[in-house]
């Protein structure tokens, strides 16, 4: 029965002002039960003030394949990082 | 052994305690057989607020513990709706939505109640039983709404429970002292509220009311249906038999 059902993918934010953070996926038949279930199977021991439930069909992914081209590049380029450059004493309010 | 009187108070508090236990008793008997995971936690989630109540119920009215582990049958006060087995999913859910219905619009008149141990008691549980009756409408629209298997299933389920509806508006001399002290509301003040908004959930799934039936009481004064010892037997038998054990 639960295999007919589409996934959706859970987002809890934990207190107000905080991101909502993925914690994991339930199967429900449409949007209104999706909440139910998250609520039910996500936030019984107070981990949340808000739910976001998205049908994990809509997630676009990247291809694991081509992992290499697109976040290898980034680590030869520590220069993107703010604490590769060395702050003059005489600056202040950084 | 025979229920011995009570106060109107004690007496009121044991309906309220044993209705809760018994529904979370039946509830609990879905763990791990739910018809899909996420509806297992639902019902596990479900029947640990209806004990979380019970708890709280029992230990104003005496001994929790004493009080759900070591009396008869016949000393239960509880309704005849909630003792009725959990049957397939529907009938579960239409139990459900009819006593939660029911209990939804009692908790929001015990929130004004004068007694401060069931305003502070139905402050707290009105919001976890506003969530049951929001669950167990939302589910009934979808199966009596849904395949034609499933709108079997809930108008089923419906015909089951149906005739013991009654019982919840019933005013019998018990519950007439308690109303008379001013400790518990007088059920028929709700009783058009209640059918009107089981009529709602039915129109919005598609489905006929049964017809009527011949009601059955008696619950609350201790005469219960056999299903209530059997669950009893199970829900007692450890305490029973090993009476202080720990763990």
């Amino acid at each position: 029965m639960s295999s007919d059902w589409p996934l959706w993918e859970v987002f809890v934010r934990s207190k107000g002002g905080l991101a909502h953070r993925h914690v994991g996926s339930v199967h429900a038949p449409d949007p209104e039960l999706a909440l139910r279930h998250a609520r039910d199977t996500y936030t019984r021991r107070m981990e949340g003030v808000s739910l976001w439930v998205v049908p994990s069909a809509e997630i676009v992914a990247s291809d694991p394949d081509e992992a290499g081209e697109l976040f290898e590049p980034a680590e030869s380029k520590i220069y993107r990082h703010p604490t590769f450059y060395d702050i003059p004493d005489e600056v202040k309010h950084i | 052994m025979a229920t011995v009187a009570v106060d109107p108070r004690t007496d009121y508090l044991l309906r309220l305690g044993d209705d809760a236990l018994v529904l979370g008793q039946r509830l609990g008997e879905w763990c791990g057989h739910g018809p899909v995971l996420e509806v297992d936690i639902s019902l596990a989630n479900l029947a640990l607020d209806q004990i979380g109540q019970a708890t709280l119920l029992l230990n104003e009215a005496g001994d929790g513990d004493q009080l759900a582990f070591h009396r008869d049958v016949l000393d239960f006060k509880n309704c005849l709706l909630v003792e009725q087995p959990n049957g397939d999913f529907a009938q579960t859910i239409a139990r459900h939505l009819l006593y939660t219905t029911w209990q939804h619009l009692l908790l929001q008149r015990l929130t004004r109640a004068s007694d401060q141990f069931l305003r502070e008691f139905a402050t707290k549980a009105v919001k976890e039983i506003a969530y049951h009756r929001e669950l167990a409408s939302e589910w009934t629209i979808r199966l009596g709404d849904g395949t034609e298997e499933s709108t079997r299933r809930m108008a089923e389920g419906l015909d089951w429970c149906w005739r013991f509806v009654p019982e919840l508006f019933e005013v019998d001399e018990a519950l007439h002292a308690a109303i008379d002290a001013g400790i518990a509301p007088d059920p028929r003040e709700f009783e058009d509220e209640f059918w009107s908004a089981i009529s709602a959930v039915l129109r919005e799934a598609n489905l006929q009311a049964p017809a009527d039936q011949r009601p059955i009481l008696g619950g609350r004064r201790g005469h219960h249906s056999e299903h209530l010892g059997h669950l009893l037997a199970q829900m007692q038998f450890l305490p029973r038999t090993y009476p202080d054990a720990t763990w």
